[in-house]
């Protein structure tokens, strides 16, 4: 509470103990990123030693055995499972938000809420399992191999897409009553309403919603792992099977030494950079420098 | 014109509800067709033996008793570590810091930060903090440790929130008495934000058990009953992992694992949705 800093007048000595006490807390937790961060960059240092920024991206592949380490093909894994997922989830999630909002009777949009939660709390090492079972063979009937891009992308989505749908729920019960209302005075049907009220008067949230939904993306290991095939290659097409950043990591992290291992903390460093980007942008949104 | 207009205009809010309804019907089936899958092929292999019983030939046959073992171990070394640092951090936040200070401006950026951090770099950076650096090795004591960071931010932000909906009348009546902080803290503030600080603790069990990939390289892969916090450890999610990718013919058992794993986290969700629902009702305190 800050209006509770200046009521009491003087600290008693009692009080000026637990502070420290609180303070030293505060600082461990505080200080767990920069020792992430610092550890990551110790780790990586070999590897940006002996290899260069610059081999990571114009190796001729990704054979560490053989001193190859190009990442290129991983980021592309990486950064093409993500688009997919994010293109296919956001409009789901914001309609099922719509939904819970504005089209759902009331009865069912409890429940319906309460479903969204439980999909948000699966482990993906179950969503990954399910994915594996049962829609990678799905998958491999319409267009073998199976383990693909496009299983990557699906599961992806239905594990992000909570994500999204809570984040837009909340921004839609802040939009003021008052703008509903008006739109309503003025005779415009539930859509129109919907579109051209509700949507952009709640857009900063969505948007803040965005990005934790790719940042959830970009992060995402085991599932990506399981269902993806974990080829290392640019992929062509949708039904090519991928390896993303994350899976090469918990693949080649058991039997990785020397510059090998190195290479991995690069990579665990790159997502670090992405994350902390996305992190920083969603922060100026929700401000609303950018979007108002 | 203004006939047509109105027609499209119709055209399109029909077009938004099969859309949104459809939607709906998309997200509710998807739901219903995993855990149906679960239940269908797992429920039959659940059973006490199977709760109880050591894994046998690589995890095919037998049960997952030591496993449970071993995720209750890591979840009670996340817990111990996680709920002091958690809890400290809170209260200062919400009780001892303004908001524009900066230490809490920095503190709260790096906990946002810390959110976001993908698992699988929370499992590299314990492997080489924990178990390289402390030498604590392939161990319970590393997985438990790495969780805890992990599941941090989400501890404070809840735990804060609970602190920041208790009234200020109570803190205004308190420091009119003359009591020092610290009793007011422990003796009126305290309890009366327990049912955020629950909440914050189930979310937190509820992240820290689903977790695998900050595990695999920490608590390790070992599937017998761990006889320290120093031994390696197969949390659940670890073990239907490994059951379903590296065990050929372990699908099963896999299937009444993570039926077992999303029962437990169902019975959490609950538990938080219920616990909300009680703090809102909760105004008064009894101390």
């Amino acid at each position: 509470m800050t209006s509770s800093r200046s009521n009491t007048l003087f600290l008693w000595p009692t009080d000026r103990l637990l502070l420290w006490l609180l303070r030293g807390l505060a600082a461990i937790a505080g200080l767990i990123v920069v020792l992430i961060v610092a550890f990551l960059i110790v780790e990586a240092l070999p590897a940006l030693h002996h290899v260069g920024v610059l081999r990571f991206f114009t190796d001729p592949s990704w054979h560490p055995a053989e001193g190859f380490y190009n990442l290129t093909p991983m980021l592309w894994g990486t950064l093409f499972a993500m688009a997919g997922s994010v293109l296919i989830a956001t409009p789901l999630g914001i309609l099922s938000a719509v939904f819970c909002r504005y089209y759902a009777p009331l009865p069912l949009a409890r429940p319906y809420r309460r479903l969204i939660e439980l999909l948000a709390g699966i482990p993906s090492v179950v969503y990954g399992f399910w994915g594996l079972v049962v829609l990678v063979p799905l998958i491999g009937e319409l267009h073998p191999p199976g383990p693909s891009l496009l299983a990557g992308i699906l599961i992806l989505t239905i594990m992000i897409l909570p994500t999204i749908a809570l984040m837009a729920d909340a921004s839609l019960a802040n939009v003021p009553q008052q703008y509903i209302r008006g739109a309503a005075a003025l005779g415009l049907p539930r859509w129109a309403t919907i579109r051209g009220v509700v949507l952009p008067a709640a857009k900063s949230g969505l948007f803040t919603g965005v990005i934790l939904e790719t940042g959830r993306a970009i992060g995402e290991t085991m599932a990506i792992l399981m269902v993806c095939g974990n080829v290392v290659q640019t992929p062509s097409g949708i039904f090519d099977p991928i390896r993303t950043l994350t899976a090469n990591i918990a693949l080649e992290m058991a039997y990785a030494l020397g510059d090998h291992r190195a290479a991995l903390f690069v990579s665990g460093l790159v997502l670090m950079a992405m994350i902390v980007t996305l992190v920083v942008s969603a922060e100026w949104i929700s401000r609303g420098r950018i979007y108002g | 014109m203004a006939e047509s207009m109105k027609k499209r205009l119709n055209m399109c809010e029909g077009l938004a509800f099969v859309l949104v309804w459809g939607t709906a019907a998309l997200v509710t089936a998807t739901f219903c067709w995993l855990l149906g899958d679960l239940v269908w092929h797992g429920l039959s292999h659940v059973s006490w033996t199977f709760l109880t019983a050591p894994p046998e030939n690589a995890g095919r046959r037998g049960g997952i008793g030591p496993i449970l073992v071993s995720t209750a171990l890591i979840l009670g070394v996340c817990l111990a570590v996680a709920l002091p640092i958690g809890i400290g951090t809170a209260v200062l936040l919400a009780e001892f810091t303004s908001d524009h200070s900066l230490f809490g401006r920095v503190t709260r950026r790096s906990l946002d930060v810390l959110a976001g951090v993908p698992s699988i770099v929370f499992g590299l950076f314990g492997n080489a903090f924990f178990c390289k650096t402390l030498g604590l090795g392939f161990s319970i004591l590393s997985g438990g440790l790495t969780l805890a960071c992990m599941v941090l931010p989400i501890l404070i932000r809840s735990t804060e929130e609970g602190f920041r909906a208790v009234p200020t009348s109570y803190r205004l009546s308190a420091a009119a008495l003359g009591l020092s902080r610290t009793t007011t803290l422990i003796h009126l503030v305290l309890p009366a934000a327990v049912p955020g600080l629950l909440v914050g603790l189930v979310l937190g069990v509820g992240r820290a058990i689903a977790e695998t990939a900050a595990l695999i390289f920490t608590s390790g892969y070992v599937d017998r009953m761990p006889e320290s916090l120093l031994d390696s450890g197969r949390a659940l999610s670890i073990h239907i992992f490994d059951l379903s990718m590296n065990v050929s013919g372990g699908d099963a058992n896999a299937y009444a694992s993570a039926l077992v794993l999303v029962v437990l986290l169902l019975v959490i969700n609950s538990t938080v949705s219920r616990l909300t629902a009680y703090g809102l009702q909760r105004k008064i305190m009894t101390v």
